[in-house]
C-alpha cells in the first residue's frame, strides 16, 4: 500500500538507517584514507561493540554506560589489533589486508558465538526512549528518533576532531602524504594507532546505539559490512564527508525501495552504487588519484 | 599412483582374457531382461545406495547437518541436542529408547551409531555437500537434516538419487512431503497447512469473523506455503488479508515491511518468521507500535521465541510440535524432558524432540525390517502401523511418508502465571493429527522408486 504516510515514513526510516551506516562507514573510511588498509573485521567490531555494552548493561544496568564501555572496548581493541597485527601488513599487498582482517572478523564472530551461544540478546533503550513518538505527520520509535540525533552528534565530534585539531590536521595530511608527514619529524606510526583506535571506536560505538534496534546476534556485523563497503563506495573511498552522504543514500534507497519491493533493496543498492562507479569512479565525494 | 596398472607404453593392464570377460559381461546385461541378471548379481538385497558397505562393520554412520551459524543457529543447537540424545539413548539402550523401539538393545541391529555433524547455514547448497560427502565417504546409513525447509527439500532430492534414507529435521513447508515428497524421505512434524487447519479455529473463536491479517512472510517454501495455508483457512471465517509482507531469509532490519504492515489497517498480525527472524520481527512490530494497534498471532511456533523476545509472546497464540508442560498428559514426554534437562541443562523445545523421535522411529524401522537394506526399512514404515512418540500415538501415512500427529495450540502465559523460568506457555489444546490433515495427494506429492 502506498500512500503519503506511508512513503514519509519510509523517508524517515530511510534517515535513521542511514545515520547509522554514516557512522560504521566514517570509521572505515578513516582507516582506509589514512593507513590505506580496508578493514575487513569493521563489520566484527561493530558486533563487539554490542556485545561489549550488552555485558556492561547487564552489570550495571545503565544504558549510557554500556555506550560508553561499548566504545571504549572496541577502541582498546582496535588499537591492541593495530599495534599487534595490522602494522605488520601496511606495506603487504591489499589482498594480504583484506585476508588478514576478514580472518581476524571471522574469529571475532567464533569468540562471542562460543561465550554469549546463538541465542539473541537484547539490550532495552533507556527508559526515557522506550515508546512511540507522534511527529504530526507520523508515529515513529523514539529510540529511532534519538538514534538519527545521537548519531549526529557522534559524526559532529568525529568532524571537529578531523578538521579542527592538530591530530586531525596531521591525519589528514596522512591521507595526502604519509611519507612528508614522517619526514616532518611526526612519528606517523603512533598516528597511525590512534586512528585506528579511533575508526574501530566508531563502529563499535554503532554497535551499541543500534543494540536495542536490531537484537544482538554473533551474526548482527556481516550485513552491516556489505552495505558499509557499498556505503563508503558511494561516497568516495578515503572520504568522511562521502561516507556521510553515502550512508545517507544508501538509507534512503533501501528504505524507498522496500516500500514498492522489500526484496528488491539490496539491487538497487548495488545497482545505485554501479551507476555512481560508471560516472565517478572514485565516488561522489572521493578525492580523485588516490591509490 | 601406482605404476603397477599401466604398461611402460602407457595404457590401461588388462589382458584379452579379462577383456573379452568384461565385453561378454556388457553385452549380457544390455540384452538379457532383468530377472534373468539380478539374481545372478546377489540373492533378493542387491547393493543399492550405501548398502552393503555403510553396515557390514560394527557401527553403522550418520550424516546430520543442522544449522549452527545465521537466523536458524539457535533451533538447529537444540535439534543437535536431541539427535545426541537419541543416538547416545539408543546407543546404550535407554528405557525410553525401548518404549519407542522395543527391539533395540544396543545400537541398531547391534551396530553402534556413529554420526558428523555439518554446519548447514540452512543453505541448501552446503547442507547437500555435506550430506554428499557423508554418503560418499562415511557411507551413511541415513542423513537428516532441516531447520530450513529449503533444506529439507533440497535433501530429499540428495536421499531420492542417492538411495539413501532421509529423516528430516525441521521442516514446516507443504512441499516438504507435499509436492517434492520422495519414497527415501519421512517427516515426523507437521505440515504448516496442519499447524494452519488446528490454529484457525482457535483464532476465529477468539477475535471474530471478518477480521483483517496482516503477513509477515519469509521469501522461500516454508513462508510462502505456511501463508497460503492460514490464508485459505481463515477465508472460510471471512478473514482478509490486507498486506502480506514478504523478505528474504536473515533479513537484518524489518522497519520497512513493518511500516508497510502499520499502514494497512490490519486487526490481526500473522508473523510467519522462524528462527532469529521471528524474534527480530516481533521485537520490531513491538518498537514500531505495531503490536499496539493489533494483535499477533505466530503460526507455527518458533523455539525459544518467548524467551529471545523477553515478554512479547504473552498472551499469543501459536502452533507448535511440542511444549514440555505436555509431560502432565504423556509419560513418554516426561521421560525425554528429564533426561534431557539433566544432560543440557534446560527443557527441550520442539527442535530436539522431532530429532529425537525421528531417531528413535528410524531405529525401530530398521529393527523391524531386520536389516539396513533401504527398500525393506522404507516398507516398514509404510505399513502404517501406531507408533509411541512423545505426544502419544502416531503413525506414518504410506502415501506421503508424513506423520500423522497432534497439532499443540499454546497461548503466552502472563509473566504473573509463570511457574518457573521456563513456564512460558499454556496448553491451549491439543489437535489429534486425524481430523487435520489433507489427502496425501493434495499438494501433488508422488513418491519416487524404491530402488
Amino acid at each position: 500500500m502506498i500512500n503519503w504516510p506511508n512513503f514519509v515514513s519510509q523517508l524517515f526510516n530511510g534517515l535513521a538507517l542511514g545515520a547509522l551506516l554514516a557512522l560504521i562507514s566514517s570509521g572505515l573510511t578513516i582507516i582506509y584514507g589514512t593507513l590505506g588498509v580496508l578493514n575487513l573485521a569493521h563489520g566484527a567490531m561493530f558486533m563487539i561493540g554490542g556485545y561489549a555494552g550488552y555485558v556492561a548493561y547487564t552489570y550495571t544496568g545503565s544504558f549510557i554506560l554500556a555506550v560508553i564501555a561499548g566504545s571504549l572496548f572496541v577502541m582498546v581493541l582496535g588499537v591492541v589489533m593495530e599495534r599487534v597485527i595490522i602494522r605488520h601488513f601496511y606495506h603487504r599487498p591489499h589482498e594480504d589486508q583484506l585476508l588478514v582482517t576478514f580472518g581476524l572478523g571471522i574469529c571475532f564472530v567464533e569468540i562471542v558465538r562460543l561465550i554469549f551461544s546463538s541465542q539473541s540478546q537484547v539490550v532495552p533503550p533507556p527508559a526515557t526512549l522506550q515508546g512511540i513518538t507522534s511527529l504530526g505527520f507520523l508515529f515513529y520509535p523514539t529510540y529511532r528518533l534519538a538514534v538519527v540525533g545521537i548519531v549526529a552528534v557522534a559524526l559532529g565530534a568525529l568532524f571537529l576532531v578531523l578538521y579542527r585539531t592538530r591530530l586531525g590536521m596531521i591525519v589528514r595530511a596522512g591521507i595526502e602524504d604519509s611519507v612528508m608527514v614522517d619526514s616532518l619529524g611526526i612519528n606517523v606510526y603512533r598516528v597511525f594507532m590512534i586512528v585506528f583506535g579511533i575508526g574501530a571506536m566508531a563502529a563499535g560505538f554503532a554497535g551499541i546505539i543500534n543494540a536495542p534496534v536490531v537484537s544482538l546476534t554473533p551474526g548482527v556485523g556481516d550485513d552491516i559490512l556489505v552495505e558499509t563497503f557499498v556505503v563508503v563506495v558511494i561516497g568516495g573511498v578515503g572520504s568522511f564527508p562521502g561516507a556521510i552522504l553515502g550512508g545517507l543514500i544508501a538509507g534512503e534507497i533501501i528504505s524507498i525501495t522496500s516500500m514498492f519491493n522489500p526484496g528488491y533493496a539490496y539491487v538497487m543498492l548495488f545497482a545505485a552504487m554501479t551507476l555512481v562507479l560508471v560516472l565517478r569512479p572514485h565516488g561522489l565525494l572521493g578525492t580523485q588519484g588516490r591509490e | 599412483m601406482s605404476t603397477k596398472e599401466f604398461r611402460p607404453g602407457g595404457g590401461l593392464n588388462v589382458s584379452r582374457r579379462t577383456l573379452l570377460q568384461a565385453g561378454a559381461g556388457l553385452i549380457g546385461g544390455t540384452v538379457l531382461p532383468a530377472s534373468v541378471t539380478a539374481p545372478a548379481l546377489a540373492a533378493d538385497h542387491p547393493a543399492i545406495g550405501t548398502y552393503p558397505a555403510g553396515s557390514s562393520g560394527s557401527s553403522v554412520f550418520i550424516g546430520i547437518s543442522v544449522p549452527r551459524t545465521g537466523t536458524y543457529a539457535v533451533q538447529g543447537e537444540d535439534e543437535l541436542k536431541g539427535y545426541e540424545l537419541a543416538i547416545e539413548h539408543i546407543n546404550s539402550g535407554h528405557e525410553l529408547i525401548k518404549k519407542i523401539s522395543p527391539k533395540t538393545t544396543k545400537g541398531v541391529l547391534g551396530k553402534e551409531l556413529k554420526y558428523g555433524v555439518a554446519d548447514s547455514a540452512a543453505k541448501p547448497n552446503e547442507a547437500v555437500q555435506a550430506q554428499q560427502r557423508f554418503i560418499t565417504e562415511n557411507k551413511a546409513v541415513m542423513i537428516t537434516g532441516g531447520t530450513s525447509s529449503a533444506v529439507a527439500v533440497a535433501l530429499n532430492k540428495l536421499a531420492q538419487r542417492e538411495k539413501v534414507i532421509f529423516v528430516c529435521g525441521i521442516s514446516g513447508s507443504n512441499d516438504t512431503t507435499g509436492k517434492d515428497c520422495v519414497r527415501y524421505g519421512f517427516r515426523q512434524d507437521f505440515f504448516g497447512q496442519t499447524a494452519a487447519a488446528a490454529i484457525a479455529p482457535v483464532l476465529i473463536k477468539q477475535f471474530g469473523k471478518n477480521k483483517k491479517a496482516a503477513y509477515l512472510t519469509p521469501d522461500y517454501t516454508y513462508g510462502h506455503t505456511v501463508t497460503k495455508s492460514m490464508q485459505d483457512y481463515l477465508a472460510q471465517a471471512g478473514w482478509t488479508t490486507s498486506t502480506n509482507q514478504v523478505s528474504p531469509l536473515g533479513a537484518p532490519d524489518y522497519s520497512s515491511y513493518l511500516l508497510n504492515v502499520a499502514n494497512s489497517g490490519a486487526d490481526v498480525l500473522i508473523n510467519v518468521n522462524w528462527g532469529h527472524d521471528a524474534v527480530l520481527s516481533t521485537q520490531q512490530a513491538k518498537q514500531f507500535g505495531v503490536l499496539d494497534k493489533m494483535k499477533l498471532v505466530v503460526p507455527y511456533q518458533v523455539p525459544f521465541i518467548a524467551r529471545e523476545t523477553g515478554g512479547l509472546m504473552q498472551g499469543v497464540y501459536a502452533a507448535t510440535d511440542y511444549w514440555w508442560t505436555i509431560e502432565d498428559k504423556y509419560p513418554l514426554a516426561k521421560m525425554f524432558n528429564d533426561a534431557f534437562d539433566k544432560k543440557y541443562g534446560y527443557k527441550p523445545e520442539w527442535g530436539a524432540e522431532n530429532a529425537y523421535v525421528s531417531f528413535a522411529h528410524w531405529a525401530r524401522m530398521v529393527e523391524e525390517a531386520g536389516s539396513f537394506y533401504p527398500p525393506d526399512v522404507i516398507k516398514t514404515y509404510e505399513k502404517g502401523e501406531t507408533l509411541p512418540s512423545l505426544v502419544g500415538d502416531v503413525h506414518y501415512r504410506a502415501e506421503d511418508h508424513q506423520c500423522v500427529r497432534p497439532v499443540i495450540i499454546v497461548r503466552g502465559k502472563m509473566e504473573k502465571d509463570m511457574k518457573n523460568k521456563e513456564d512460558y506457555y499454556e496448553v491451549i489444546e491439543i489437535v489429534p493429527g486425524e481430523g487435520l490433515m489433507q489427502k496425501p495427494d493434495a499438494f501433488g506429492c508422488h513418491l519416487g522408486d524404491y530402488t
